[in-house]
């Protein structure tokens, strides 16, 4: 039952995403995109990870494909037309697909049997978040916080002449 | 009696569902029970929709001393019919420049967003149609899937209307999505838990035996409701937030293109969120589906669900009754330097109001709290008797 419903999601998936990669049109490849994240998002639910599948839409179908949208649409006007053959992104593509296969194999295997479903509260994620992933959450929490400010800063410019 | 009148369509529900237990596969008898889920919301909520477009232009009616709708029916009730049908037939029009599956699918995606939304909130005991752990964090994902539709409208409509009004949409949504979700997060941190159920299930003893342990009896909970409301009230694209579809400036924003059913369509997901931020505003602060005294919870939950959606939903309506349409640049002003403040000072309240033991201190504290940083917040955001020469950006 799983594995059909993991074959199912997977082609959803896989679909969306060449869509994405191949479409000429950018705003229907961004849309793709979206639509590929859902699927992505439906992965984390059958493997019972109902938080992470819920943050996955929040976050990638509500911020960062509005995001790329509004990329696409506030700078390139003529985007629809250039389509050549990129060799560098062929490379890029090629390593992160290998550094992913690497990553892959090197785990034990993960059988997609029936979710083993520990109820996780908000108060479990909040202390594995506070103690043992306090560093990652410190350094993506600046991160953003240098975004946020550098974008500011861009916005700023031109009011300073 | 109270007991079986409370649980009455959850009885019904087995009795519906009774013929295919013990003789179908257990995957069926779950589908069916979802079908069932699934029929009732939209029967409730689809006529709920119906009853307050024509409600609505009543009390407005009423507020501006004029009758609304009185033709259709007895006191015009029957208007929504005539809206009705006066929408599906008239002629779709798609422009030809538009983006057509773009432009097809955007008035979809907004309705079910809003439907799937409902899906997660109880109304009654035992009433909950999608019972999820993290049911907030449902609510709020698929909530945030309306600004990409909102997008699809603009751009696949190829108008500039249109396209203003998308991203004057998107702007207003996404700034005040912060402070929605934040003032949730005070709740979610006093009960523990992001399931709603439990949520109302947390606000069900009483004060003194008569007081309800309502979040919005607490002032961090105050606050985070009237944040929490008017944060709705924008994202709902209501009156004094409704920017995105100014009629006087931009036609109807990213609905302009739309005519018959879609833009019906776009009408309806519009009051569907709006009923979903009610509803999630009961369930958090105003208690769900428990009563307001220990007496009176002999009448049934669902009723009482209902009564306190109501009368947010003549707050909606009263707001739109009585104040002007705010600007942008004001809109933005105030997400961003008073209500995001302000939300993050509910969380700090909040986690006062919990140190501090829950009792009539952490009470005090957690006011103390807010009400500082309110004052520092009026001082330095007091924009009054200050007025310089006007400055103009792109012009001499």
């Amino acid at each position: 039952m799983n594995s059909v419903v993991f074959a199912i999601i997977a082609i959803f998936t896989l679909t969306f995403a060449l869509a994405a990669a191949t479409n000429p049109r950018l705003m229907h490849a961004a849309l793709s995109f979206a639509v590929m994240f859902v699927g992505v998002a439906a992965f984390f639910f059958l493997l019972g990870a109902e938080f992470v599948g819920l943050v996955q839409i929040f976050v990638y179908v509500g911020a960062v494909a509005v995001l790329i949208v509004f990329t696409i649409l506030l700078t390139r006007r003529d985007a629809e037309k250039d389509r050549g053959f990129n060799w560098g992104g062929v490379i890029v593509a090629i390593a992160v697909f290998a550094g992913l296969v690497w990553a892959i194999l090197k785990t034990q295997s993960v059988s997609i049997g029936p979710p083993v479903i520990k109820a996780l509260t908000v108060k479990q994620i909040g202390e594995a978040l506070m103690t043992s992933y306090v560093w990652p959450l410190q350094c993506v929490g600046v991160l953003l916080t240098a975004a946020l400010i550098g974008a500011l800063i861009l916005v700023l410019e031109d009011k300073r002449e | 009696m109270a007991d079986s009148l409370d649980q009455i369509f959850i009885r019904a529900k087995q009795w519906l569902l009774s013929p295919l237990v013990g003789h179908a596969p257990n995957w069926l008898v779950q589908i069916g029970s979802s079908l069932l889920n699934i029929i009732a919301l939209l029967g409730v909520f689809l006529t709920l929709f119906a009853l307050i477009s024509v409600l609505e232009r009543k009390i407005l009616g009423r507020m501006q001393n004029r009758y609304g709708p009185n033709r259709v029916g007895p006191f015009g009730l029957l208007q929504p019919v005539a809206d009705g049908i006066k929408m599906l037939i008239k002629e779709d029009i798609v422009p030809v420049r538009a983006d057509k599956v773009v432009h097809f699918l955007a008035p979809i995606l907004i309705a079910a967003a809003a439907i799937l939304a409902l899906g997660v909130i109880p109304y009654g005991r035992n009433m909950t149609p999608f019972v999820i752990d993290g049911g907030i964090l449902f609510f709020f994902a698929v909530g945030s899937t309306n600004e990409l539709a909102v997008f699809m409208a603009g751009w696949g409509s190829n108008n500039k209307f249109s396209m203003l009004g998308a991203m004057r949409a998107i702007a207003q949504m996404i700034s005040y999505e912060l402070p929605l979700l934040i003032t949730v997060l005070p709740v979610v941190m006093a009960v523990g838990s992001l399931n709603p159920d439990k949520i109302v299930f947390a606000q069900k003893y009483y004060y003194f035996g008569f007081v309800p342990h309502w979040f919005v009896l607490t002032p961090w909970g105050a606050t985070a409701f009237i944040l929490f409301f008017v944060s709705g009230l924008v994202e709902s694209n209501r009156t004094p937030f409704d920017v995105p579809e100014g009629e006087s400036e931009i036609v109807a924003g990213h609905m302009t293109e739309y005519s018959g059913f879609k833009y019906a369509t776009f009408f309806m997901a519009e009051y569907l969120g709006m009923f979903a931020v009610s509803g999630l505003a009961v369930t958090l602060f105003l208690g769900g589906w428990r009563a307001p005294l220990p007496w009176l919870a002999f009448i049934p939950s669902y009723i009482w669900f209902f009564a306190k959606l109501s009368i947010l939903l003549f707050v909606f309506i009263w707001v739109r009754g009585t104040l002007p349409r705010t600007r942008v640049d004001q809109m933005m002003n105030f997400a961003w330097k008073f209500m995001l403040p302000m939300a993050f000072t509910c969380l700090i309240s909040a986690a006062v109001w919990h140190y501090a033991g829950r009792r009539l201190s952490g009470w005090l504290w957690s006011f103390a709290t807010i009400a500082i940083v309110y004052l520092v917040l009026s001082l330095f955001l007091d924009t009054r008797k200050k007025f310089t020469p006007r400055t103009y950006r792109f012009a001499e």
